[in-house]
This record gives C-alpha cells, sequence and structure tokens, in this order.
C-alpha cells in the first residue's frame, strides 16, 4: 500500500502499538537544552532511573548564554544557575555535550544539522517546540513537554497517537530574493496559526524542492506556528549533500547502506493525506506580521487590515486587542511603521545562508540614525566562524550593526537581550506574541533580507525597492 | 501524578482566543530549575501591572484590577473556560504547572494547541474540548462567578441541571483516573524496547555512538 513519509518513518520506530492504540516510538535522537531539562534529570534523579542510551543525546545551552563578550561568564546568577545545572547534568549522566564556550555551541536546533546529529529517518525531539525544523530532513521530529523529555531519556521511547496527515504543496517559483520565511508566513496566513493542529504537514512541489537545506529548515522550523508539531520534506539530493561529511554522519560503507534508506524517504505515489493544501509560490510578495499571532500577517505593500472586515467575531476581538497592543491603526501602511531595534538570528533564521542574505542588503549601506540597536546573532559558533571567514561580520559592523556571540538571544530575551515596553522590532524570528521580545515589545516578524532592509530605511520596507549603493 | 475522577470548582471565563504560552508564564520564570512555584506568575503579563521576575517578592507587585484572574467573583477558580487553539506556541510545560500551580484542574475550550494539551495529561490536568456553540453557553453562565463538576468518570459536565457530555482518549482518560506515570508503565515493556533498539543497531549502525 502506499505510505506517506510520515507512515513510513512511524512504522519504521514502532516498538509497540498498545492495546488502546497509542504507539510506543524510538527515538533516535534527543536535544536536551538548560530550560526544559533541569526538572527531568531531578525526576530521573528522584525515582534512581538511569539514562537509557546516552549517545542518543546531544546538549547544549542556548536559551540563557549571553551574546556578548563571555570571558566573565553569565551575570545574571539565575540564568547562571540553570546553564550550571546542564553542565552537571550533563556530566553527572555523561551526554555528549558542547558547553558554552565550546566552538561547536550555538542554537540546538542550528547545530543538530550542522553536526549531522540529525539525519534522515530518524525520530528527533527535544523540548522545544521548534524542533520541527528537523523535519527538513525526511525526519520526524518534533517538539516534547519536559515530562516527555524526562520519559524519552529513561525509556528512549515515547507514547504517541498518530497523527493526521497534510500535504502543502508549492507549485511553481518564488520571486527573486524572496525566501522560504516569506512562503512559511504566507502558509500560515493561509491556513492559521491552529491550521495544522493535528497534523503533521509534508511540504511539497517545485517550490520547495527548489529550497536550499537552510530554507527547508526556516520553512519546517514555522511549521509549529501553523499548529503542527511536525513539518517534513522528503530527502533528495539536496539533503543528502547537506549530510555528507558532517562530523555525525555515516561514512564509508554505512554511508552507501544509509543513503540507499535515505532514498525510499518521500511519500510514495497515490498516497493518501488527510488534508491537501495547494498554493502559488509566484503569488507571494514579502511578508510581514502586524499583529501578535503569526497568522496576523500581510504582504509588506499591503495596509493594516480592519478588524471590522473580519466576519468572524472572536476573530475580530482578537484584531482589535493586538491592533492596540502593536499601537497600529487598521488601514495604515504596512511600509509606513517605524522600528526602534533589529534583530537577525533565532532557530528561523540565523544559518549562513539567512546571513548572506541579510549582508547582501546592508552591503555599503549604513543604519538608519533613528534605529536604536542592530544586531545580528549566528545560530552557532560554527556559523559565526564561516560568516567571519567571508567578511560578513565587517559588513554588518561597517552598517551599525553589532556582531554577537550565538544562542536564542532576543527571539525571547531570556538573556539580556529584549525589548523595552513599546520598543518595536524588525525581528526574524517565530513568534511575535505579547511580550515575547521582552515586556511591552512589539514584534514584527520578516525575513533576513526584509529585517536588514527595515535597518537600513528605519522603517518596514520592500528590500527589492533599496536605491541601489553608489 | 495526582488523579483526576471528579472535580467541582468555580470555572475562570476568559474570553481569549489563541492564549499562548508566552502568556501563560513569561520567558523570566522558565529559569527556575523547579517543577513547583510557578503559581503567583500565571499570566503575568495580565495579572499584574509591573513587571517581574523570579526575585520580585509576589507581595510587592500591583494587580491588575481589570483582569478576570483577579475579579474576586472568580477567586479560587479551578476550571479556566477559553477560546480557541489555547496553549498555542512554545512547548514549556511550565505553562500547565503554572496552571496547576495557580489551582487549575481542568481547562475548558473548543480546541488546544497539541503539545499543550499533551502536557496537560502529563500533570493532572484535564483538558475538554467542547462545540463553540456550548462554549459560548458556558461562557454566559460562567460570567459573574458559577460552578460546575467535571466528571471524567462519566465523561460528563453538570452545569446546574444540565448535564454536557465530552470525549477523552480512552488511554489518557484511564491514566488521569488511576494518575499513572507513563515511565513506569513504559519500563514495563524493556525487554520489547531492548530487542527493537538491537535489531535497529544490527540494521542501521550509524544511528548509534555519539562522537561529539
Amino acid at each position: 500500500m502506499a505510505r506517506t513519509l510520515y507512515q513510513k518513518i512511524w512504522d519504521d520506530h514502532l516498538v509497540q502499538t498498545l492495546d488502546d492504540g497509542t504507539g510506543l516510538l524510538y527515538i533516535d535522537r534527543h536535544l536536551v537544552h538548560e530550560v526544559t531539562s533541569p526538572q527531568a534529570f531531578e525526576g530521573l534523579r528522584l525515582a534512581g532511573r538511569p539514562v537509557w542510551r546516552a549517545d542518543a543525546n546531544l546538549a547544549v545551552p542556548d536559551h540563557n548564554v549571553p551574546t556578548t563578550d563571555r570571558a566573565a561568564g553569565i551575570a545574571d546568577p539565575i540564568s547562571r544557575t540553570q546553564v550550571d545545572t546542564l553542565d552537571r547534568n550533563a556530566r553527572e549522566f555523561a551526554l555528549p555535550y558542547f558547553p558554552m564556550a565550546d566552538q561547536r555551541q550555538g542554537i540546538v536546533h542550528v547545530i543538530g544539522p550542522e553536526q549531522g546529529a540529525t539525519l534522515p529517518g530518524m525520530t528527533v525531539v527535544c523540548g522545544d517546540s521548534h524542533t520541527s525544523t528537523h523535519g527538513a530532513f525526511g525526519a520526524l521530529a518534533f517538539g516534547i513537554g519536559t515530562s516527555e523529555v524526562e520519559h524519552v531519556l529513561a525509556t528512549q521511547c515515547l507514547l504517541q497517537q498518530p497523527a493526521k496527515t497534510m500535504r502543502i504543496w508549492v507549485e511553481g517559483a518564488l520571486d527573486a530574493g524572496l525566501t522560504a520565511k516569506d512562503l512559511a508566513l504566507a502558509i500560515i496566513g493561509e491556513i492559521g496559526t491552529a491550521g495544522g493542529t493535528g497534523y503533521v504537514i509534508e511540504f511539497a512541489g517545485p517550490a520547495v524542492q527548489a529550497l536550499s537545506m537552510e530554507g527547508r529548515m526556516t520553512l519546517c522550523n514555522m511549521t509549529i506556528e501553523a499548529g503542527a508539531r511536525a513539518g517534513m520534506v522528503a530527502v533528495d539530493d539536496t539533503t543528502i549533500d547537506y549530510v555528507r561529511g558532517r562530523p555525525f554522519a555515516p561514512t564509508d560503507a554505512h554511508w552507501e547502506a544509509a543513503k540507499a534508506w535515505w532514498r525510499t524517504l518521500h511519500s510514495d505515489e497515490g498516497a493518501s493525506f488527510d488534508r491537501e493544501v495547494r498554493l502559488d509560490a509566484a503569488q507571494i510578495r514579502p511578508q510581514v506580521t502586524w499583529g501578535t499571532s503569526p497568522e496576523m500577517v500581510a504582504a509588506v505593500d499591503a495596509a493594516v487590515p480592519d478588524p471590522a472586515q473580519a466576519g468572524d467575531p472572536v476573530k475580530a476581538q482578537g484584531m482589535r486587542r493586538a491592533l492596540e497592543y502593536m499601537g497600529l491603526a487598521a488601514g495604515q501602511a504596512i511600509s509606513d511603521i517605524a522600528v526602534d531595534k533589529v534583530f537577525i538570528g533565532s532557530c528561523t533564521n540565523s544559518r549562513i545562508e539567512d546571513l548572506r542574505e541579510a549582508a547582501a542588503v546592508v552591503r555599503g549601506r549604513h543604519v538608519a540614525a533613528s534605529v536604536k540597536l542592530a544586531m545580528v546573532v549566528p545560530g552557532s559558533g560554527l556559523v559565526k566562524a564561516q560568516a567571519e571567514a567571508e567578511g560578513l561580520d565587517a559588513i554588518f559592523r561597517a552598517a551599525g550593526f553589532e556582531w554577537r556571540e550565538p544562542g536564542c538571544s532576543m527571539c525571547l530575551a531570556m538573556n539580556a537581550d529584549r525589548l523595552e515596553p513599546g520598543e518595536r522590532c524588525a525581528s526574524t524570528s517565530n513568534r511575535n506574541f505579547e511580550g515575547r521580545q521582552g515586556q511591552g515589545g512589539r514584534t514584527h516578524l520578516l525575513s533576513p533580507a526584509m529585517a536588514a532592509a527595515a535597518g537600513i530605511t528605519g522603517h518596514l520596507v520592500d528590500f527589492r525597492t533599496l536605491p541601489s549603493v553608489a | 501524578m495526582q488523579a483526576f475522577r471528579v472535580h467541582s470548582g468555580v470555572v475562570l471565563p476568559m474570553d481569549r482566543a489563541n492564549v499562548d504560552t508566552d502568556a501563560i508564564i513569561p520567558k523570566q520564570y522558565l529559569k527556575s530549575v523547579r517543577r513547583t512555584g510557578f503559581g503567583p506568575y500565571a499570566f503575568d503579563d495580565w495579572r499584574y501591572l509591573d513587571a517581574g521576575d523570579l526575585d520580585t517578592p509576589v507581595d510587592s507587585r500591583r494587580p491588575n484590577p481589570d483582569f478576570e484572574l483577579n475579579d474576586a467573583r472568580y477567586a479560587g477558580a479551578s476550571i479556566l473556560l477559553a477560546r480557541r487553539n489555547f496553549g498555542c506556541g512554545s512547548s514549556r510545560e511550565h505553562a500547565v504547572w503554572a496552571l496547576a500551580d495557580q489551582g487549575f484542574r481542568c481547562v475548558i475550550a473548543p480546541s488546544f494547541a497539541d503539545i499543550f494539551f499533551n502536557n496537560c495529561f502529563k500533570n493532572g490536568v484535564l483538558p475538554i474540548v467542547l462545540e463553540e456553540e456550548t462554549i459560548d453557553e458556558l461562557f454566559a453562565f460562567a460570567a459573574g462567578g458559577a460552578e460546575l463538576t467535571v466528571d471524567l468518570e462519566q465523561q460528563q459536565i453538570h452545569v446546574g441541571e444540565r448535564q454536557i457530555d465530552f470525549r477523552v482518549d480512552p488511554a489518557r482518560r484511564e491514566r488521569l483516573l488511576a494518575g499513572l506515570d507513563d515511565i513506569g508503565q513504559t519500563l514495563q515493556l524493556r525487554a520489547q524496547i531492548q530487542d527493537f533498539e538491537a535489531r535497529r543497531r544490527r540494521e542501521k549502525p550509524w544511528l548509534f555512538g555519539a562522537r561529539a
């Protein structure tokens, strides 16, 4: 029978189906960070349980780490305690670990793929909703809560109900300069933030196949913002070329055997999905969010929508609250919105390709005087080193951007990087919720090139309309 | 885990859609390495007029009188009533810990985000999905302060004289009724997991062994 990619991976990891229909799934890779793991390790200690398979894990601190000089350690004692706790737990339970000082340290969803710790066909979990990122490799990857983190550590398995399947087919090609971020936001605008609830989404079609691995990761990363725990893309040459030679990737005879299996990781011809959605990439314009939910999104050349036109009263009420919080009025041109800060980074958009796209816009220009802070936070120490080898840091610095150390940073403001009340930010991150980037802060989600352009002009703008550099 | 069988309590109506887990428990409290004590910070940005963090004494904070949770008519509420897509966003289980620590045993909404929904069952909190129309009726009922009874054994909500049926996945219902620990249950299948793992190691050896 024709199977979907999701069904293939499910079948390959099914240890047992319990009497009630719940599946016990084997987990190949468990990524661990400092925020959602301490209570899980404590639970193991209290119950006297060992870690089932230490080598299936990879631990790294990312949420709390400072992005400024790290020589002095972490200033905030509570943040420091959390990172110290991860250090201690990783040592005690002998987990593979990249501490803060390791050059391979970075955002957990950047370093997994970068190291080849994320491989096609794997089940990948982490106590973090953006684990959906790893589905870009034809893996089944999803975020879990801390109780499940403990469950994986103790049993190498998870209890799962089978999900419904959705295929989002993207026809055509994105306009030059448009990215996976624009595509992801357009999809969320189309199906809504709860559109994917209960589903695993497979992204397919020519516009998806044309994406690089970085682009596919951005797209799958944002799947959770559409409500789906997991997003996936079938394996092809792009996937295999990316994985080849990574430190954790198979070599020699194992490589050939792995590759043969990976080639089967796609939905079969005629496989049926519970829901199919089709989009035309050519219709997509650069996307920017205007509200406090990722589905509150519009093209940069559009106007802020009017709640009175929403129809649905619950939706209209949400829009009114959002406009009030964001300090915006219906009908206002999006390109008239001025920003105070610019953040280029996060597990959505901090990979080398993202930094190249932003640097291409920034090159030869300067941050607007009205912008208080424009910062670039690479996704990992290795991304940072690569960018520096390409001279991207020099381009950013010359333009007035700050060039920082890797981590989650202002995506969720657990470290010192945050918005002050009322400040408005052009951000390449994934969530524009109230207070996400700092209490009272206002977030506009967009692509790296669009964030860079907002930094240069001081307002939201279609980066393609910037006057050329003399 | 605390079992859930029958629970009666005051309903807190929170007339908002897309209540995300950042709103339920803001990031500054995620720095705690404990599982308890998050109750006073539930809905922190909405609940207080001033900013706070783990070091701020709770009694020094200024409550927002316009926020439902601070309304005396809903004092001691243990059942939360909300709109669609409750618990969206971050996977932080701290959101459920905060609700439970605040005293909520049950959340009723037209839909929930998957990860939050799942986390509830690990902590003895019952999430109930009902039709939008029924939710509208419950909002009308709960306005001003009212009590209802949630019976998980019968899968019924008692609202005055009226009964509302709901459905919970049978496996999850069983575990919640018994207050069972998932890990202990899974470890009863230790031999099956070991067999599966041994076969996987033979067939796909490259998935084993870390080189960090």
